[in-house]
């Protein structure tokens, strides 16, 4: 009976091998067909990426706090010993922003000038989502998890900012995740200005720490130093938000370190302006629900408000939080910055 | 030859099929832990910049000593996990990981019984092999040319160092198996 059962295994074992090795083959070939699928068709894996981070978002979440624990300790032993470093350097940080609160003030009060001369209009459609970060990109990827989705009011190209500058935008949202591309992604465009000398850009990721700046025109007068703020073209965000620093500026190109570290946040805070964003389906749905009459002013709107916008930047930038203060831009400005 | 019987009886029971089972889960339970492992914030400076490939540990040790517990299905799927989570492009994991799977399958004979140096020796050669195809596709499917590779590359040292204390838990795992048939 054993003899006979292993016998008839022996017979097997060559065609069991056989289809292994041409599951394996078609599983292979499946690969390679998903990859060209999506490198064809960008969206189509979308909702299959939301439905797996909605359903993991929660395990993460859990998943992630210990290591925040962790953190928190390492953190304690890194200020007690810093302190007083720390300490000098906030005394210089509050005599410079001494400084910059008279210039803050003045420039407030010389806004609200501004703003009643031009009737502008401030739309407050604007509010902050807060969301944890529960998971990172691979080694290729920068992008960041986070456990707040269309739930909570998240839509696509969304800013997302910390405290010291802009981080990313939403480029997936699920129903309770939603994933940042990061600016230092390989995929990341974002239109920029320098702030000082109001030189346009794009800052593109290359997967490293120190994004680029591309499309400057030659005779851009560029030092390490500037303060990079992004500048509203395209629609994708406000105009105003601090990016980062140029550091490097060469043969091999313009280079900015961001003013955030995205390596230690734990939360963001994604800005809704209520604007259309870049992104091809968010518009489509925002059009779509004022096409009947809006859509001759919209087309004028760019062209008119352009110096508005540029003049009210200039004067709200160096406030430590432009956004509170900036116009939503044009909903549908130029879209010559999208990705 | 006694024990060998006894085991053989009790593989009957089915409070005893139903434990084996879910141990026979192990190591695919294992490369998920370590899907999601890998994509958790850590707070370590620069780490998505050199993040180890944990999950190809997984499927290396595995692929050696059990790959009838962690089928070329399996490390299909898990693959898939791997991309959606990561962010990376769809299919990119799947590949490389059956890649570098079929491989270690093909040759795992020749591990059988060697040191661990030698296993830990045969990871390094996969490690760079699959990060070589992995950064490769990534900059056919994602760059508009290839992609720095220092990142890649600090990331390969460091997994292949950390290899060993990663490969403790998958030999502990390995001892609750349960035996395998051939």
């Amino acid at each position: 009976m054993n003899d006979r059962s292993s016998t008839a295994l022996r017979l097997a074992q060559p065609l069991r091998s056989l289809a292994q090795r041409s599951a394996f083959m078609l599983l292979l070939a499946g690969a390679v067909g998903l990859m060209m699928w999506g490198k064809t068709d960008p969206q189509i894996f979308e909702r299959a990426r939301t439905a797996v981070t909605d359903v993991t978002a929660p395990i993460m979440d859990v998943l992630s706090r210990p290591t925040t624990a962790v953190e928190s300790v390492v953190q304690e032993g890194r200020d007690l010993m810093q302190i007083r470093a720390e300490n000098e350097n906030l005394r210089l940080a509050n005599q410079r922003l001494q400084q910059w609160e008279a210039v803050a003030r003045k420039l407030e009060h010389e806004n609200a000038q501004l703003r009643e001369l031009l009737n502008f209009q401030r739309t407050d459609a604007q509010r902050y989502i807060t969301g944890r970060v529960i998971g990172f990109g691979g080694s290729f990827v920068r992008a960041l998890l986070l456990n707040v989705g269309g739930e909570r009011g998240v839509r696509k190209g969304q800013a997302a900012v910390s405290g010291d500058g802009l981080l990313g935008r939403v480029a997936e949202v699920g129903d309770r995740s939603a994933r940042v591309l990061l600016i230092t992604d390989l995929n990341s465009r974002i239109p920029v200005v320098i702030e000082e000398t109001r030189v346009r850009a794009i800052l593109a990721g290359d997967n490293t720490m120190e994004p680029r700046l591309i499309y400057l025109s030659a005779n851009s007068d560029l030092a390490v130093g500037q303060r990079v703020v992004t500048s509203g073209h395209g629609g994708a965000f406000p105009p105003g938000v601090p990016v980062g620093q140029v550091v490097k500026v060469g043969e091999a190109g313009v280079r900015v370190a961001p003013f955030v570290n995205p390596d230690r946040l734990e939360f963001v805070e994604l800005m809704d302006f209520g604007l259309g964003g870049i992104l091809d389906d968010a518009r489509a749905e925002s059009e779509a629900s004022m096409l009947p009459a809006a859509q001759a002013p919209v087309e004028e709107a760019p062209v008119e408000e352009a110096p508005v916008e540029d003049a009210v930047e200039a004067v709200v930038s160096p406030a430590a939080t432009p956004a509170a203060t900036t116009p939503a831009a044009p909903t549908s400005a130029v879209v010559e910055a999208t990705e | 030859m006694r024990r060998r019987k006894r085991e053989r009886v009790m593989k009957n029971g089915p409070w005893i099929k139903l434990d084996n089972f879910a141990r026979s889960l192990a190591p695919a339970l294992i490369t998920l832990g370590l899907i999601l492992l890998s994509v958790m914030p850590t707070k370590i400076p620069a780490w998505s910049h050199i993040a180890p490939a944990l999950v190809l540990m997984s499927v290396y040790y595995w692929a050696i000593y059990r790959p009838d517990l962690l089928p070329a299905s399996a490390i299909f799927v898990l693959g898939l996990i791997a991309d959606i989570l990561g962010g990376a492009p769809v299919g990119v994991h799947a590949f490389t990981l059956l890649t570098a799977y079929g491989l270690v399958v093909s040759q795992r004979r020749f591990f059988h019984g060697k040191s661990f140096g030698v296993v830990w020796w045969g990871f390094m050669l996969v490690a760079a092999g699959v990060m070589t195809l992995e950064w490769l596709l990534m900059s056919l499917l994602v760059g508009p040319g290839p992609i720095d590779p220092r990142p890649a590359l600090f990331s390969l040292m460091l997994t292949a160092v950390i290899y060993p204390a990663v490969a403790m838990l998958f030999i502990s795992a390995h001892r609750v198996l349960p035996v395998s048939d051939d």
